[in-house]
């Protein structure tokens, strides 16, 4: 009996004594882990998920790009309401009469976060980095319209010095275009334009974001970034236009998840929410009649890419076929039901410079015609295809639907592949598919950021498809200064995407969702590149 | 003696874990440099792969890795590309702890009471209500406890905010959702135990002795019963500590529980290993605690 009672007390107490110490010790951590607690910031949004990075020449996602915008900026910005290129650190710029030419004069007072002056070197400095192959940037594509810069890339030039921009003087710039580019001064206000504080990268390498003071050249400094928890950034005081930055300190929340969003909106614990994947299409139809959720058209497009190497998609009647037995009205009403607008192009309509074609309606009667002309009459005969698309809830709806439709318009019978993102991607540019869900979002307000991924040789082409007619229109327009010209031959190229050829699908035009008070914020505009800067924004009194 | 063996074969075993989750992961469709968009150029991509060595045969980088492991480096993260895998997991895990901690509490204190009572009640009321709500919380999943939770009291009575990580009432919801399945588990757990303890010899003979019946229960019966509660805690900690995917998704909690998963759906390759190795360290290390407080708790145990 001593054995299983009595003669263990020490070791009971020293267990109960051990309990009661941890038990304390619990507790101090969790107060003191939960214990600082920051002033609330003026502004606080909801921004999507967590940046990759937020260093102007790496980031490629949206929600990265407005977070890095608000800390660095580029000779121009892009016009709150418009979305249009105004100066920024340049204050004015000349263009030569061959458009080939630019020279930027800079601001002599533009300065960085920590008061050094900003000059034609930071430019230089940063674009070179943009371009040098070290850099890995993916998005370096956007300064290849810069003399030699896409020789240097591609590691054909080594010598960083041949990239087509030249310091005149501290504050003059010259940059030498390949050819004319209408929409360049867009361009210098994309992100991985900006400037970028060189001694911080130099000496801190890939870590040199997370070490303050982290030198900025925008609106805002970083004044602190914990990953998946919050981006706090602060008015810069030395910005040039600091004068007309609205709000003091701003949070962006790194959030995807759509329930979350919507509770901390909910509740007043956040103020703004931008972006259409954070809100449940379900709900959009209780939602869309308040005052507080705002619905705008942007350049995104929604597709479906055909693998025309596979038979029998490498019969255009084929791929007019399944085109034109969809329909595309009930998509958007029954599934995606942000207001979104059917596309029979794939250029967004009201992109710049430019008018797109007409593509194919939904004509089901057609369609048929058009699959027992290529020797399937009714679907009889035509093998079952896979159908790829990513694990996303909106994009396996839309395949469910689309499935119905053609199996009931046609005939025909195809197996939805759902995969993991990253599985997804790699199938597709694999060319391991037959017809696969896609997206697009333009960079820049310009038929090109739309139309150049379909020439041959592009990575994101992604469809085996190979027009050489459409690779010299593409070419041609972009080496002639006459605007009308160049919408004609970029009309003529996107015609055999849409019309002629029809590689791809195109389904609807993407509608951006934003949700703020209006009684109690202003500063916040809609414009076709889904843009928001985060200066302008302001808190009624 | 005996847990010194065991302490220093926790190395090669950790070793074998690391390698297989840097080849396993590898092995998988897409790399983590796979975006939406190609790069500019190819030559684009193949700096991106040099920069990190992921040009390099599997046993190079392998050995590379250990390399800067044996200095406690894991390596850059691939995905957040500003971030080193040592720089996240010094945000998140600590953040982890404290609300796998307080879920881990919330578990054995409401789970070990409740098992003691339904136990000693067996068959009346006490036994059906607590079983009952035992039931409950293990059979609803924390993605609908977490949402429930949050719409009655963050959005009906906003009483606690509904996600986020700043004061201790931030923590309150997610640790209830995060706890209260365990508790149902070891509150069914000690059930067992305790009616099991009852029964045992020992037991007769303490009541036989004219032992009070609340000495029997606390001194003696509860000291068998609990070991069950034991060796299911020790595992349970090391899952907790380590985060939760769905709790810390549902309430926006900056731990590293999310990364569990995200980063092998980003093909984060060193966050991958570096967060298995964490999960495989701290489990095993817990298991061996469980074996050293099993000495303490139960006489009929001894290590040799």
């Amino acid at each position: 009996m001593d054995a299983l009672g009595n003669d263990r007390t020490p070791t009971r107490s020293n267990l109960m004594r051990f309990c009661l110490l941890s038990t304390i010790f619990l507790l101090a951590v969790s107060l003191l882990g939960c214990g600082k607690k920051e002033p609330r910031a003026d502004i606080v949004i909801i921004n999507g998920a967590e940046p990759q990075s937020l260093d102007p020449a790496i980031i490629t996602g949206q929600p990265d790009g407005r977070a890095a915008g608000a800390l660095f900026e580029g000779l121009t910005r892009l016009n709150p309401k418009t979305a249009t290129a105004e100066p920024a650190i340049a204050e004015r710029w000349d263009v030569s009469t061959n458009g080939k030419l630019y020279t930027f004069h800079l601001r002599k007072n533009a300065k960085w976060s920590t008061g050094a002056p900003i000059t034609s070197e930071d430019f230089i400095y940063s674009w070179r980095r943009v371009v040098d192959p070290l850099t890995a940037s993916e998005y370096a594509g956007q300064l290849f319209f810069v003399q030699n810069a896409e020789a240097i890339s591609m590691g054909k030039i080594k010598d960083l010095s041949q990239l087509g921009v030249r310091a005149i003087d501290t504050h003059t710039l010259r940059v030498e275009l390949n050819a004319p580019c209408p929409f360049f001064l867009d361009l210098c206000a994309f992100r991985t334009l900006s400037i970028v504080p060189r001694a911080a990268i130099e000496k801190h390498g890939d870590r040199w974001l997370l070490t303050p003071p982290v030198p900025t050249s925008g609106p805002y400094a970083l004044e602190s970034w914990r990953i998946r928890d919050k981006i706090r950034i602060r008015k810069n005081p030395y910005y040039w236009d600091a004068a007309n930055v609205q709000n003091e300190i701003i949070d962006l929340l790194p959030i995807d998840q759509q329930t979350t969003a919507l509770s901390l909106y909910t509740t007043g614990q956040v103020d703004i929410i931008w972006d259409k994947g954070l809100v449940p299409n379900e709900l959009l139809d209780v939602l869309r009649n308040r005052p507080d959720m705002h619905t705008f058209d942007y350049l995104g497009t929604e597709f479906i890419r055909y693998n025309v190497t596979k038979k029998p998609f490498d019969d255009p009647r084929v791929r007019k076929a399944l085109a034109l037995a969809i329909d595309k009205q009930r998509l958007v009403d029954k599934i995606t039901k942000g207001g979104e607008k059917t596309a029979s192009s794939y250029t967004p309509p009201g992109t710049a410079h430019y008018l797109p074609p007409a593509g194919l309606g939904h004509d089901p009667s057609l369609a048929k015609k058009l699959l027992a002309e290529a020797g399937f009459p009714n679907g009889k005969g035509f093998p079952n295809f896979i159908y790829l698309t990513s694990n996303t809830k909106t994009s396996v709806q839309l395949a469910v639907e689309i499935q119905e439709m053609w199996q009931r318009e046609l005939g025909i019978h195809c197996e939805i592949a759902q995969k993991e993102w990253k599985v997804y991607l790699t199938d597709q540019s694999e060319l391991n598919y037959d017809v696969s869900r896609s997206g697009w979002v333009g960079d820049y307000n310009d038929p090109n950021t739309f139309l150049d991924m379909f020439m041959s040789n592009n990575g994101n082409n992604r469809t085996g498809w190979k027009n050489p007619r459409y690779d010299q229109l593409m070419r041609d327009a972009n080496q002639i200064t006459d605007l009308n010209r160049r919408a004609e031959l970029l009309r003529d190229a996107e015609t055999l995407l849409v019309h002629d050829d029809l590689p791809i699908i195109p389904l609807f035009f993407r509608t951006g969702v934003n949700f703020f008070d209006p009684a109690k914020f202003e500063g916040i505009y809609f414009n076709l590149l889904d843009e928001h800067p985060l200066w302008p924004i302001r808190r009624k009194r | 003696m005996y847990f010194l063996k065991r302490a220093l074969f926790l190395i090669p075993l950790l070793l074998v874990i690391t390698f297989m989750a840097f080849a396993l992961v590898r092995l998988a469709p897409g790399g983590p440099f796979d975006n939406e968009r190609k790069p500019a150029s190819p030559e684009i991509e193949r700096n991106l792969k040099a920069k990190y060595h992921l040009d390099e045969p599997v046993w190079k980088q392998y050995l590379r890795y250990l390399g800067d492991l044996s200095h406690g480096d894991l390596g850059p993260s691939l995905k957040y590309r500003n971030h080193t895998v040592n720089d996240i997991i010094r945000q998140g895990l600590p953040v982890s702890l404290t609300l796998g901690l307080l879920a881990f509490l919330i578990a054995q204190g409401i789970g070990i009471p409740l098992g003691f009572i339904t136990a000693v009640g067996r068959g009346r009321w006490p036994d059906y209500a607590g079983s009952f709500f035992a039931i409950l919380a293990i059979c609803i999943p924390g993605f609908v406890v977490g949402p429930l939770l949050i719409m009655f009291f963050s959005i009906r009575w906003q009483i606690f905010p509904p996600a986020q990580w700043e004061t201790p009432w931030h923590a309150i919801l997610p640790s209830f959702a995060l706890g209260l399945f365990f508790a149902g588990r070891i509150s069914r757990l000690m059930r067992e135990g305790m009616t099991q303890a009852l029964q045992e010899g020992f037991i007769v003979t303490a009541r036989a002795k004219g032992m009070s019946e609340t000495r029997v229960l606390v001194r003696h019966a509860f000291r068998i019963a609990v070991l069950p509660v034991v060796s299911y805690s020790g595992p349970l900690l090391a899952d907790l500590l380590t985060g939760s995917f769905v709790v810390e998704n549902i309430f926006n909690i900056p731990g590293i529980g999310v990364f569990m998963v995200n980063s092998s759906l980003n093909r984060d390759y060193t966050m991958v290993v570096g967060l298995v190795l964490l999960y495989a360290t701290l489990l095993l290390v817990m298991n061996l605690l469980v074996d050293i407080s099993y000495g303490l708790l139960d006489a009929r145990v001894k290590y040799e």
